[in-house]
């Protein structure tokens, strides 16, 4: 017998009596007052930066103030910020010619209130590595994408389909050393989130 | 490595010697247990969300054979490659296989206890393939040649003078650097150019969906990512018992699992894998290694829930002052007591005994495992089999035959509270292995019992 067999038959003779699945369904209905109040207290408290902006032409403000596309690699992959960026972006890069983007700014589907994190998936991205290898991360959400909770959360992403996708919550992060929190282990040193007041 | 015959309490003792030590891990664990505190205190349906996440995954247990079978159909289809391993022999030919056929004899990796309980760092080792382990903390210990001593902060037993020591001999940093961020910085750049010139890439799974064939992996560093996504194959290794029934259910355990751990609200990253990226292989080998041994262990089955978060850890009063690596076990702490005896009764029948039974672990566990309870019916259960450690077998057998007689109770009463009174000496020392790391207390004036007589006949 093949050892997924023998497993498999293992667990068919021992495994208990059936159990049914229990109802999550009173947990989505938690929530908050002021979503967008929750996700800036988390996000900053957990290492992040949180801007509220009401147009494309103050984040670009904001990125050039920091990042000068001249002398650094910015990679925008939203097509608003094309002018702050280095140059266009190549779609399916091989990872490596990553390696010295400096900033790199992506939209995301949605933020999660309870966690300060942004849920992304591939199509986003151009490429899976683009917001770990990157040495500083920049999200755009719009404000009417925000949910309260996880369990909201996994409602919006249902039945979808993806290849990959991530929570991606502040900049990569270890307390490795005695404790001691230090932002940037492998990924990003820094996440900033623009929270676009309307759909613009 | 190192391959150890010791038990728990000598392993303790010899954590024990640096009492400013035991001092310190003991502080630093309480203060994540702490902060796990604080962070559960913000969810008023913390205790729904643990009913709800102990009782699918009752329904994991109960349907497991089936979910399995679905879970491979739906990973299949995702183009992952699905490979299953009876034991932890078989899982490091499976990985060895792999690293053959793709002509690489290097190989990164991120966190997995799994490939910790499977040995397989070593294993490759025998075999000229170099792994190097990418979590901060486990190339920490990685290069200190110790396995972890915790499974969700493997090197929470290391000052940081001593990293800056093992950082000096391996990475060329000066010598007499302690400060986190600079030697965080030093791994990351060297860590960085592994990533860029691995073709493999291997990683540890937090949880699988047995409806969507997709996992998760859950790390605050992104070293998981930064490894999967560079590499030309990726594989994961997961447990059996780490599936769930839905996608949706997974908005219980994120929201358990990090507050649990260090009271985050969620990992920086929690990763879903549903199909390789293009040109990308991906492999996912699901393994058994006496987990269907333990589904069949009525009393112990349970166990099989955990999410491995380590709260049981850094709250046992045993844990933090004995240390991680006194388990002798890929997982350490309470629940790693509970494991263990089951893939080996003989090598680890002390593990069961190193607890106090307070109950802390089971208040804390995310998943309502009753595991104080099972550790108690892991020592019947090793006595019953005569694998008892033998100093804890008199111990037991004199504790019992006093607890079974009030004379002898009483006079062992009496006895004890007017050494401690008059002699001192002959409580506190080296022979009284109560003594150990601990001041005896005081001794109350009489016992409950006397006092009672007294006030009764008072009346
Ligand atoms: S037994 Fe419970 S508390 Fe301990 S690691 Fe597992 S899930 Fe966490």
């Amino acid at each position: 017998m093949s050892s997924r067999d023998t497993i498999l038959a293992a667990v068919a003779s021992n495994k208990p009596e059936a159990m049914p699945i229990p109802d999550i369904e009173p947990f989505k209905h938690i929530g908050y007052d002021d979503v967008l109040a929750q996700y800036e207290t988390v996000l900053t408290a957990i290492g992040g930066a949180v801007h509220r902006v009401s147009n494309w032409d103050e984040i670009k403000t904001i990125v050039k103030e920091k990042y000068d596309s001249q002398h650094v690699r910015v990679l925008s992959l939203v097509p608003e910020l094309d002018e702050v960026a280095t140059s266009a972006y190549e779609i399916n890069p091989a990872a490596h010619q990553l390696a010295d983007v400096e900033l790199a700014v992506i939209k995301a589907h949605f933020g999660v209130a309870e966690n300060g994190s942004v849920w992304v998936t591939e199509e986003l991205l151009g490429h899976r590595a683009v917001p770990f290898i990157c040495q500083h991360l920049a999200a755009v959400i719009t404000a009417d994408n925000m949910v309260d909770t996880m369990h909201r959360a996994y409602m919006r992403i249902a039945d979808t389909q993806y290849g990959w996708g991530a929570f991606i919550a502040g900049p990569s992060k270890t307390a490795d050393i005695e404790q001691s929190l230090v932002l940037g282990a492998h990924g990003p040193r820094s996440m900033t989130v623009f929270v676009l007041d309307q759909q613009n | 490595m190192t391959t150890t015959t010791k038990d728990h309490a000598e392993l303790a003792d010899i954590f024990n010697k640096d009492e400013e030590r035991v001092d310190w891990h003991d502080e630093t664990l309480w203060w994540i247990r702490a902060k796990r505190d604080k962070s559960v205190h913000q969810l008023p349906e913390w205790e729904a969300l643990r009913e709800a996440a102990s009782n699918i995954k009752f329904n994991v247990l109960s349907n497991l054979d089936t979910y399995l079978t679905a879970f491979e159909a739906a990973a299949k289809a995702n183009g992952i490659t699905v490979h299953w391993a009876a034991d932890a022999q078989e899982h490091n030919q499976i990985v060895h296989g792999l690293l053959t056929e793709n002509k690489v004899t290097q190989m990164v990796k991120s966190k997995s206890m799994l490939t910790e309980e499977c040995h397989l760092n070593d294993y490759l080792a025998t075999h000229g393939i170099e792994v190097i382990d990418s979590d901060l903390g486990e190339r920490i210990v990685q290069l200190a040649g110790e396995a972890p001593s915790h499974i969700v902060l493997p090197c929470i037993h290391k000052k940081k003078e001593e990293i800056g020591d093992l950082f000096h001999m391996y990475l060329g940093t000066p010598s007499n650097m302690s400060d986190p961020q600079f030697l965080t910085e030093t791994a990351r750049g060297s860590l960085r150019e592994t990533f860029l010139t691995r073709k493999v890439a291997l990683t540890g799974v937090n949880f699988a969906v047995a409806e969507t064939g997709e996992f998760v992996v859950c790390t605050n560093e992104g070293n998981a990512d930064m490894g999967a996504h560079l590499a030309d194959v990726h594989i994961a290794c997961m447990g059996i018992e780490k599936l769930i029934p839905k996608r949706e259910h997974l908005g219980v355990f994120l929201r358990l699992l990090t507050r649990s751990a260090t009271g985050q609200p969620i990992t920086t990253y929690s990763s879903h894998f549903s199909k390789p990226r293009a040109g990308q292989q991906m492999h996912l080998v699901l393994v058994d290694n006496g987990r269907s041994v333990q589904l069949g262990r009525k009393d112990f089955r349970n166990s099989l829930k955990c999410i491995r978060c380590g709260a049981c850890m850094n709250t046992c009063p045993v844990y933090r002052r004995s240390g991680g690596h006194s388990y002798h076990t890929a997982v350490a702490g309470p629940i790693g007591s509970i494991l263990a005896p089951n893939l080996d009764m003989k090598k680890y029948a002390d593990l069961p005994f190193a607890s106090t039974l307070c109950g802390s672990c089971s208040n804390v566990c995310p998943v309502k495992i009753d595991i104080h309870d099972q550790l108690y019916k892991w020592r019947q259960v090793l006595v019953k089999e005569g694998y008892a450690p033998t100093g804890k077998k008199i111990a037991m057998q004199v504790m019992a035959a006093t607890l079974a007689s009030p004379t002898l109770y009483h006079a062992a009463g009496k006895m004890g509270r007017a050494t401690i009174k008059y002699a001192p000496f002959a409580v506190n020392n080296k022979l009284n292995p109560w003594y150990k790391q601990r001041d005896m207390p005081e001794s109350p004036k009489e016992s409950f019992g006397e006092w009672y007589g007294k006030n009764r006949s008072k009346k």
